[in-house]
Formats: structure tokens, sequence, C-alpha cells
């Protein structure tokens, strides 16, 4: 579902260049469970943004689908965002200032789902991440587990085809943490959905059936498959 | 996203941080009541000097010597002619026209008035019973100058309110001889109080009869001659006739300057309505203001908002729809404040008009319409800049800040 061609992403720092992304040749398939690991600074969370389209690739090319959406504007990336792709961030972010229903009907708002359908699907989907009677709370009433429930919630919503989780437990306790991610992995089963996982922890890391390594800009030699 | 969930989006937004939003609504809305308030004072009076022209009669002409338009240095100057004076027989002639109902020849002076021992200088109007009618003014007591042939003095006079009171104090003045300058003339009337108004102040005058008036300033010209036409449609007619008359009656010369009440009215009504459009464009500039602190409290939510911009963006929002939900905010802004600006400007307009019932303020629908129109362009144009802000933001960058 996801093919890179020599992927590269180049900032401008203070006049100097640097490579965050040295030419990556990737494949994923769909449904797989991908875990994409790492020291700071390796690239990791910008190949995150790149597959989510919310960055461009300096170089390269990105065919998502067999679809290349290196070249599409802005109200195009913005659609395949909405309708195939679901993030969950490390810092949850959900609007301060909207109910836990309102947070997971906000992708359908965007998408133009009628009042009715939306508020149905919510619901499910909060009752799916087992928060169905915390949905007329807000963020600031919610433990740090259940705000990221939420926010998974939110993400698989609308049923994407990718689910990008960029260090989904960091800011969270163990308990919590593996909660979250039991959960991710069990939405990824159902829904069939592919899932990318950017982690710091080895231990999580080792959990996906396949394990990327980036060091410096680059994706390192697999080391094979199987389940540590 | 269709508009109505645009709007509900934005209107949660606001309600997210009321204190900022009231400051920002009552800043909108002082500067539409403002126009509000303004205008509608401006109007009042523009209403206010209508009205009182109306009730010096709208079929009124005043017959002035000399030619206003040919003001300075005329070719009779070089001719060696001189514009003849208006006489009393001019009057009458005028009189006779069918399109005139009545004349008042007037000729205007100071002097000494006294009764007894009490006596104060005071203005002279020397003219005929069709005064009191043309200007419509009321007599309090007594009767109006007597009738009859206008070329004989006759020993009456008229006293306004103020004057009657100061010479006679309690005691009535109806029926007792004054001395004004060197006659002796018996008060036949009083006039009524006019208190504040435009026109000529009478309280303080006497009037007396024009031959009686003539002989005591020892002139035969007239100051002017004020003509009441049949009707208003007659006005034009009777401007000409009255041109046409003193024209034969001066040798064919076009000496004097025919002035039309309506002529009057119409410049005053046009200075009066500039004047109002001056004041609210003057309001306009605090809406100007107001516009400005809409910019800046949306540039703060742009700013304290980056990571929800910046989720909206992962969402899936395109950036157009990311600046209209911040447009709308800035036009609900406009819109509410516009409205509550309405309320405050009318409920100003009805307590002056409570305190000063006599002064005829009202609110012009222009400027109703004005007011919340340029309020809601304002804002929205002024939210124009942190709308684009918000909609070209960098999702990576905005998404790095703690949501």
């Amino acid at each position: 579902m996801i093919r890179l061609e020599g992927v590269e992403r180049v900032y401008r720092v203070g006049g100097e260049a640097v490579r965050a992304l040295a030419g990556i040749d990737l494949e994923i398939g769909t449904g797989e469970y991908v875990s994409l690991m790492g020291p700071s600074g390796s690239g990791k969370s910008t190949l995150l943004h790149i597959l989510g389209l919310l960055d461009r690739p300096t170089a390269g090319r990105y065919l998502l689908d067999g679809l290349d959406v290196t070249g599409l504007d802005e109200n195009a990336q913005a659609r395949l965002r909405r309708e195939a792709i679901g993030f969950v961030f490390q810092f949850f972010h959900l609007v301060p200032r909207l109910t836990a229903q309102a947070n997971v009907e906000l992708p359908m708002l965007l998408a133009g789902v009628p009042p009715a359908e939306r508020r149905r699907r919510a619901a499910e989907a909060l009752a799916a991440v087992g928060l169905a009677d915390r949905a007329r709370h807000r963020p600031d009433q919610l433990s740090g587990g259940q705000r990221q429930r939420v926010a998974i919630a939110r993400a698989t919503v609308m049923r994407p085809r990718l689910i990008l989780a960029d260090e989904p437990t960091g800011n969270l306790d163990h308990a919590a943490g593996a909660e979250v991610i039991a959960l991710l992995e069990r939405l990824h089963r159902e829904h069939g959905s592919t899932l990318v996982l950017v982690t710091h922890d080895p231990e999580l890391g080792a959990r996906a059936t396949r394990r990327l390594r980036m060091r410096d800009g680059q994706i390192l030699p697999e080391e094979g498959d199987g389940r540590a | 996203m269709s508009p109505p969930a645009v709007l509900a989006f934005a209107l949660r937004s606001l309600a997210a941080v009321p204190l900022r939003t009231a400051l920002t609504l009552l800043a909108v809305g002082i500067g539409a009541g403002a126009v509000l308030t303004l205008s509608a004072l401006g109007e009042g009076a523009r209403r206010y000097v209508t009205r009182e022209f109306a009730a010096l009669g709208t079929n009124l002409l005043v017959v002035l010597p000399g030619r206003s338009e040919t003001a300075g240095v005329t070719p009779g100057l070089f001719l060696g002619e001189t514009p003849r004076d208006l006489t009393l027989d001019d009057a009458l002639a005028l009189a006779r026209s069918p399109h005139v109902r009545r004349v008042a020849p007037i000729v205007v002076g100071s002097a000494r008035v006294s009764h007894g021992a009490r006596a104060r200088e005071a203005t002279v109007l020397a003219s005929t019973p069709g005064l009191v009618a043309i200007r419509r003014w009321r007599i309090a007591r007594g009767r109006n100058l007597p009738e009859g042939d206008p070329r004989r003095g006759r020993s009456a006079c008229l006293l306004g309110a103020r004057l009657a009171r100061e010479l006679f104090g309690a005691e009535p003045a109806l029926g007792r001889w004054v001395r004004v300058g060197d006659r002796r003339l018996r008060v036949v009337g009083v006039l009524a109080a006019q208190g504040f108004g435009l026109g000529i102040q009478t309280d303080d005058m006497v009037i007396v009869p024009v031959a009686t008036g003539m002989a005591l300033f020892r002139t035969e010209s007239l100051f002017r001659i004020m003509v009441e036409a049949r009707s208003r449609e007659a006005v034009p007619l009777a401007r000409e006739a009255v041109r046409a008359i003193l024209r034969e009656r001066h040798g064919g010369e076009e000496d004097v300057t025919v002035v039309t009440q309506d002529a009057v009215l119409g410049a005053f009504d046009r200075i009066l309505r500039a004047l109002t459009y001056a004041l609210a464009g003057l309001a306009g500039i605090s809406l100007g203001v107001a516009g400005i602190l809409v910019m800046n409290v949306m540039l703060i939510g742009v700013a304290a908002r980056r990571a929800e911009i910046g989720l909206l963006k992962a969402l899936g929002a395109p950036p157009g729809l990311i600046g209209r939900l911040f447009l709308a905010e800035a036009a609900l802004l406009g819109a509410a404040g516009g409205l509550a600006g309405l309320g405050v400007g009318w409920l100003a307009v009805l307590l002056v008009g409570r305190i000063y019932p006599a002064f005829p303020i009202a609110a012009p629908g222009w400027a109703a319409a004005a007011a919340f129109g340029v309020a809601l362009a304002g804002a929205t144009l002024f939210g124009l800049l942190p709308a684009r802000r918000a909609a070209r933001l960098d999702p990576v960058a905005a998404l790095a800040d703690r949501g």
C-alpha cells in the first residue's frame, strides 16, 4: 500500500542543510503492523509526517495505493488525510473546549457527515475504546490514558486504511501505555488497517510484525520477520 | 463542512474565551452605537431646522434690494447707476398680483421704548398687519395692528412678550401708552412668548405700523418685503410676478433679489445632511479602531490555537476551510457587536428623546444599516489576515506545540 522511492527531506537551518531523510526506499503492504525505532534525530518522525502527508519530500516519490501523492495539491492531500489516514499523537491533541464525543466527531464534521450519523458513529467509536460513559467529559476531566483512547477513537472513526501513531505511549505510565497499545493492535486487527508505530521503547517496538530501525535519515537493513 | 457547521464551530470557539469575546463585542458595539447615535443627532438637527422653517411658512418669498448674484462690481456701478430702493408703493403693487396672498413691507430700526420711568432700547419692526399673519406669530392678548391704508401712520403698536413684562411688570399693558423714540403709541396687542426658535426673535421687539416706522427712522426705503404666495405651488409664479412687477416699476432694471423659503430650506437641508454624514463618518473611525481590535484578538486566537489548527490539518481540513473557520469568528464578532451597538444606540436615542422632547432625534434607516454593515464588513475584513495566517500554518510545526 505504501511505496517510497528515494525519498529525501532536507531542512535549511541557519543557512545549513540538514538531511533528515537521506534516500528512503520502502514498501509496506496492506494490513502490516510496522514499528519504526531509532534514536532522536534519526528521522523517524519526519518519515511519519511524510507518510501522513503533513510534510512533502524534497526529492523522491511517494505512492499511496499506487497513486503518486507527492505532487498532489493541498486540497487533494487534505482529502486523503481525511479519508485514508488516522493520526495518534504523543500529546493526544484533543481540542480542550470540546467534549470527548465532539472530539471524536471532529473528523466527520470536517468531512461533512450529517449530524445524526456523526453522533451515532462517534458513540460507537467511544464504546469500542471503552469510554462510552465518558462521552460528555472534556479532556481536562479525563486521565492521560483515557485521553489517548479518545484520540484513538477519533483516529479510527473514519475507518482509515493507514493509522500513524507517533510515540502514543510516550506521555503515559506503563499500565496506561500497555492498554493503549493493546487497543491500537486490536483495532488494527479488527479493521484490517495498516499500522505504523513510531516509538523509543524497544519492548513496544518488538511487538510489531515488522520492525524498522532508523539512523541518520536512513533505514537500517531489516532483521527478518517473526515475533520476538 | 456546511456553512451552518462552520458558524457553529466558530461560535463554540468564541464561547471558549468569554472575556476576550465580550471585550471585542464591547468595542465593536460602541463603534456601531456611536454611528447610530451621532447620525440620529444629526438627523434630529436636520428635522428640527426643517420643521422650524416649515412653521415659518413654506410659500414665503423675501424681496431684498440689490442683486446678490452680481454683488461686488456690477455693470451698473460703472454706468453710475445704483440699485433703486424698495418703496412702500412697490410693496403695495406686489399685493395686487393674483399669485400673492399678502405682503408685509418691513423697516427695521432700533429705538428707545419707555413707559413711565421704565425704558429700554428695543428693535423696532415697522410693517403691516400682514407681517404677523405671514410669520405665523401668535398674539397673546389684544389684537393685530389696525388694517387700513399702510401709507398713513397710526399710533398703535404690538409688544413682544418680554418687553411688555419689563415695561409693565405685572400690570396689563393692553390699552396703555408707550413712547417709542419720539412717538407715543398705544399698545393694541402683546405677542405670545416665543421662547427658543429659529428666525426672528419677537420677545424683545416692538412692532409698529410701517408708515409710523418710516417717519420714526426718517426713511422712504424698505429693508425688505415679505411676500406670501397663494399656495406652495404658486411660489414660482409669484416669484416671476414679483420680478416682473418690480422690473417694470424700476425702469426695466432687475435690481432686486427674491429669495424663496424653499431655497433657504433646501440649503439648510443640504448642509445638515452633510453634517449628519460627517458625524457618522467620525463615529465610523471608532468602528475602524474596533476592527483593528478584532484583528488583534483573532491573531492572539490563532497563536493560542496553533496545536488545534495543526490537528485540524492532520484530520484533513483543507487550508480554505481553516481560513473560513477563523473568518466566521471575525464575522460573528462583527455581526453580534453590530447588533449590540444598534441596541445601545437605539436606547441612547430613546433616552435623548425622553430628556429633550422638543428635539426630534431619530435614527435614520440608512444609519442603522450602515452601522451594522460597516461593523460586519469591517470585522470580516480585519479577520482576513489572521484567517490567512491560520490557513497557511505548517501542520508539522503547529503540532510540535503540546496540545
